[in-house]
């Protein structure tokens, strides 16, 4: 195992651009890494070692030629494969897209291959990123490197696993309820949701279009930062694209002090349901931030206890009418086509053969929702609720600066376990739903592994939306005095694969 | 295609007599705009199939729509041309259904809040009272995107049933409409149909005034649905509507509501029931026949599109477009009668003939207004009548007007020859003077050619001659007569004249 694949983005980057080693001996390092440990594993679903390769050496060449290279440039990246890659099978973990590969990249690829960023591959998720265990994904799920046996969380368990299994220093994640903040805490890695609009979301092939939101993950603060930077700004191809200055977010992640910082406790997210090795490590980071200089208040948030409800009536209602477009007429899969039948039948043999049970299942409540005498009494009642989660935010953010709580309830449970029971899974979003439903951003970092089962706890922080770069500040200072008190990162307590 | 029982008719006399009828009338209006409402491709109209495309309007996954500010902006021209409220803030909203010719299967559209809604259009229709003008209320204008084009092949009909493959074209899908909804059309009458015809006539020269789109029936870029009912009496509750669409053509407007409105009177006189359902009507056979019925039509799952933010126009916005609207109708009606000086009746037979843009057109091109009246309304709305089409649709321009009078005012063609120039631009021969040059219609210039004519006609003629020489001057429309007549036309009369008196030896008187 080489040494390389322990670094974080931040020094690959630094030894890139000041020769000590070559980008494509950094992408071939993890090329191997994905070889030796990725049958285990499963986070990809597509290696592109040839592509990998060839952008690695372009930075070389653009380092040899003198150039000045990007924060990042020349650091391996897994994509979420929600994300357009021209070329590059695409398929969001359904059979409905086995064999797609997009004709143009969505902006954030673009932005990543801009940045010189190398793209070893696609990683995998739940079907079309529903679920939280990535155990939905048609492709076979992904286990999770601290316990082979347990879920890498979901919807985006391939980004969270290789991180953890060191097959990439940074992965994209896209976050509708929780996709990159769960994963990250129950692998011992950090995710981000930005601000809604903060990162174009064009060519991300959409679940819930109000809701979606794409960002950076890594093993630490800072490289969520620095990958922050590169995939965030203004896109005209998204109406929805924040015309904001991108936040020095890479500036705010090296904060140590959190003096005159007032840090509100949400009492809805973290009593009944939550682990107590959970609520423990809670406890113990909360006191951490206090020896750091920060108030800690409680906060209430009374309309939480409403969120999960009115994002599964939102959620499914905006994705029956995202994924209509599925029908085997212009692109992937196309069943029963014999010469004889409809297009009609054509269309209902594609979708009921290329979606899975998940996928079905909220294709079904969200028309179900938005059925003509139905429509006040769910979609609208749903989206009376979210204003007023909206409200619960404001209210709080005129007391506190951020909001802290658990990350999920629980630590990674087996494969398996919430299979057949989809409410338990629905319920390890219920502390990320809030952020999601009221477009305002969401960290989640690690705060240790919970004494009962020896796994890592998550803590999120949330921030007013546009002021992602208070995350990182509190981020950044807990992890730096967390990283004292451990003496390593978290991930070298993990069994080695 | 199957035999059509064509169903029971009423005389329209007695529809009238006995029923109060009812209309609605939708209109989709394509937008001119340079590119489509959510992206950046081109909306040239008869390119090659699936050309004009890319992920977004191809609905590839993962592409989002960027709304087209050109779009907006052609909206709010048209409602406020319909003086209706334009909205503080609007959304839209996706219409959900499955069809192939969908992209997303769904229709980026607007719902309960259109960018447009409460106006209204004075509409002067031709009554056996003579011209009245009739008010039609303008329930709302709202944006949405057009479908691809679904084309069936292999089969004798060009219809689904009996193809053997469809193919669709998506190069339309994207491109900018605007539904224009009138309110319920009360208290028309007998005149119904004539009033439907006139304010989809009327609404098309807006919208050309507008510039906001090409409102080319025949090419599908104006298209009209007629909502038609009927009740006992202006007092009675609306009966049951169908709704007739595939309306291609002003003349089809108006057949087809006629006949909506005998074929309801018919059913309900028989004690039947008229079924809630979209009906097509047929341009060769003149009838309609059953579409969808009302227990079969879709639930569109409206819900506010989350891909766009919502529109919230400024007022400054709003004022500026406003400045930009071309002057009302009527006020225009009275500029120009004035201008021309004509009198009120002919004034309505140039609207009736839906001329009024083509003589402003071709006098703007230089024609003086005598002129261009006459020819637009004489020789060429007989041909288009002839023809069946309208006036605006013939293959001639303004231009070529102002070229046929300036090859008049030159001597080149008289106004006989003019109508042969004008034919042969019909024919798609040309231009006046190609048309002039290929069928050799210049009127003979050269005296000695037409010397030869004249001493062939006083050979033919002796008694005439002698009679001319003898100072009956007037005898000479004979010798004249018979030149022109050599010359088939193609001879300046009164050079002629001229040049045979001086022949003879003869002043003229
Ligand atoms: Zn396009």
């Amino acid at each position: 195992m080489s040494e390389l694949i322990t670094k974080t983005a931040a020094e690959l980057a630094s030894a890139i651009a000041s020769g000590a080693v070559s980008a494509v001996e950094v992408a071939q390092a993890h090329l191997d890494r994905i070889a030796e440990v990725d049958g285990r594993v499963h986070a990809f679903l597509h290696v592109d070692t040839e592509g990998a390769l060839a952008a690695a050496k372009a930075v070389d060449s653009r380092r040899a030629a003198g150039e000045r290279l990007g924060a990042l440039a020349g650091v391996p990246l897994g994509l979420k494969d929600v994300m357009c890659m021209e070329g590059i099978p695409t398929t969001c973990g359904s059979k409905m897209l086995e064999g797609w590969r997009p004709p143009y990249d969505a902006t954030v690829t673009r932005r990543l291959k801009d940045a010189g960023v190398v793209i070893l591959g696609k990683t995998n998720m739940d079907e079309f990123a529903m679920g939280s265990s990535t155990e939905h994904s048609a492709y076979g799920p992904t286990r999770n490197p601290w316990d082979l046996e347990r879920i890498p969380g979901g919807s985006g368990g391939g980004s969270s696993a290789c991180l953890a299994a060191y097959e990439a220093p940074l992965a994209i994640g896209t976050d509708t309820g929780g996709s990159i903040r769960q994963p990250a805490a129950v692998t011992g890695t950090v995710g981000v949701k930005p601000t809604y609009g903060a990162v174009s979301r064009y060519g991300l092939i959409a679940l819930a279009s109000s809701l979606d939101q794409a960002g950076p993950c890594a093993r630490n603060v800072l490289d969520t930062a620095l990958l922050h930077s590169v995939i965030a700004g203004h896109d005209p191809h998204d109406s929805t694209s924040l015309t904001d200055a991108v936040p020095d977010v890479v500036a705010a992640a090296g904060t140590r002090d959190l003096t005159g910082m007032r840090i509100g406790v949400v009492k809805e997210l973290g009593g009944e349901g939550y682990q107590a090795g959970v609520r423990q490590r809670f406890d113990e980071a909360v006191a951490a931030l206090t020896s750091l200089g920060a108030e800690i208040v409680e906060v209430s948030c009374p309309h939480f206890d409403y969120a999960l409800a009115a994002y599964y009536l939102i959620l499914p209602s905006e994705c029956s009418s995202n994924l209509a477009k599925f029908d085997g007429m212009r692109y992937g899969l196309r069943v029963g086509d014999d010469g004889e039948s409809s297009v009609e039948q054509v269309m209902g043999r594609t979708r009921a053969a290329g979606f899975g049970e998940e996928v079905t299942r909220r294709i079904i409540l969200g028309t179900y929702a938005l059925s003509a005498g139905y429509y006040d009494a769910f979609y609208g009642s749903a989206q009376k609720i979210r204003t007023l989660i909206q409200r619960d935010f404001n209210d709080a953010f005129a007391k506190v600066d951020v909001l802290v709580s658990p990350t999920a309830p629980t630590t990674a449970f087996k494969l398996g376990e919430k299979l057949d029971d989809p409410l338990a899974m629905y319920l390890n979003d219920i502390a990320t739903i809030p952020a999601n439903l009221a477009g305002t951003p969401g960290m989640s970092i690690p705060i240790g592994l919970a004494p009962e089962d020896n796994l890592p706890v998550g803590l999120q922080i949330m921030a007013p939306a546009r002021a992602d770069e208070r995350m990182y500040a509190v981020g950044g200072a807990l992890e730096a005095a967390l990283l004292a008190q451990w003496g390593a990162p978290i991930l070298s307590k993990a069994v080695a694969l | 295609m199957t035999t059509m029982n064509s169903p029971a008719l009423m005389p329209y006399d007695d529809v009238i007599a006995q029923f109060d009828p009812v209309m609605g009338l939708e209109v989709h209006v394509e937008l001119n705009t340079k590119t489509k409402m959510f992206c950046g491709c081109a909306t040239e109209f008869g390119a090659a199939p699936n050309t004009q495309v890319c992920p977004v309007c191809l609905g590839l996954p993962g592409a989002l729509p960027a709304l087209n500010r050109k779009g907006v902006e052609g909206a709010i021209r048209i409602g406020l041309a319909l003086n209706c409220e334009i909205a503080q803030w609007c959304r839209f909203a996706r219409k959900n259904y499955f069809y192939p010719d969908m992209p997303k299967n769904f229709q980026t559209s607007q719902y309960d809040e259109p960018i447009a809604f409460n106006g209204w259009l004075d509409v002067p229709v031709e009554t056996d009272e003579g011209v009245q003008v009739f008010r039609v209320e303008i329930e709302r204008a709202h944006m949405e995107e057009d479908t691809g084009k679904t084309s069936h092949l292999g089969g004798a009909t060009g219809r689904i049933q009996g193809a053997d493959y469809s193919v669709v074209d998506y190069n339309r899908a994207g491109i900018p409409l605007i539904e224009i909804v009138t309110k319920p059309i009360v208290g028309a009458g007998k005149n119904a149909p004539a009033v439907a015809r006139a304010y989809v006539s009327m609404l098309r020269d807006l919208l050309r005034a507008l510039d906001v789109s090409d409102v080319r029936m025949d090419q599908g870029s104006l298209r009209c649905d007629a909502n038609v009912s009927l009740r006992a009496s202006a007092d009675s509750p609306f009966g049951t509507r169908t709704e007739t669409k595939n309306v291609n053509s002003l003349r089809s407007i108006e057949k087809a509501i006629r006949y909506e409105m005998q074929r309801q009177a018919a059913v309900l006189a028989g004690g039947g029931q008229v079924t809630q359902e979209t009906r097509h009507w047929h341009e060769d056979t003149n009838l309609t026949t059953s579409g969808r019925s009302k227990e079969e039509a879709e639930d569109y799952r409206y819900f506010p599109e989350p891909d766009l933010v919502p529109i919230a126009p400024s007022r400054e916005w709003v004022e500026q477009l406003r400045a930009t609207l071309p002057e009302p109708p009527a006020a225009r009606r009275a500029r120009l009668q004035e201008q021309w000086g004509v009198n009120d009746t002919e004034m309505d037979s140039i609207i009736n003939a839906g001329a009024v843009d083509l003589v402003v057109a071709t006098i703007a091109a230089g024609a003086d207004h005598t002129a261009a009246r006459k020819w637009w309304l004489g020789e060429l709305a007989r041909t288009a009548n002839d023809q069946g089409v309208d006036l605006a649709d013939l293959a001639i321009t303004p231009a070529d007007i102002v070229d046929v009078e300036r090859l008049i005012a030159a001597g080149t063609i008289n106004d006989k020859l003019a109508r042969e120039v004008i034919a042969g631009i019909l024919a798609g021969e040309g231009t006046a003077e190609q048309v002039v040059a290929r069928r050799g219609l210049q009127i003979v210039g050269d005296d000695s050619a037409l010397l030869a004519a004249i001493e062939q006609a006083i050979a033919e003629q002796p008694d005439v001659a002698e009679k001319i020489r003898g100072g009956k001057v007037a005898a000479a429309g004979a010798v004249v007569g018979a030149v022109m007549k050599a010359t088939r036309g193609q001879a300046d009369a009164a050079k002629v004249r001229a040049l045979l008196l001086a022949h003879l030896g003869v002043e003229d008187a």
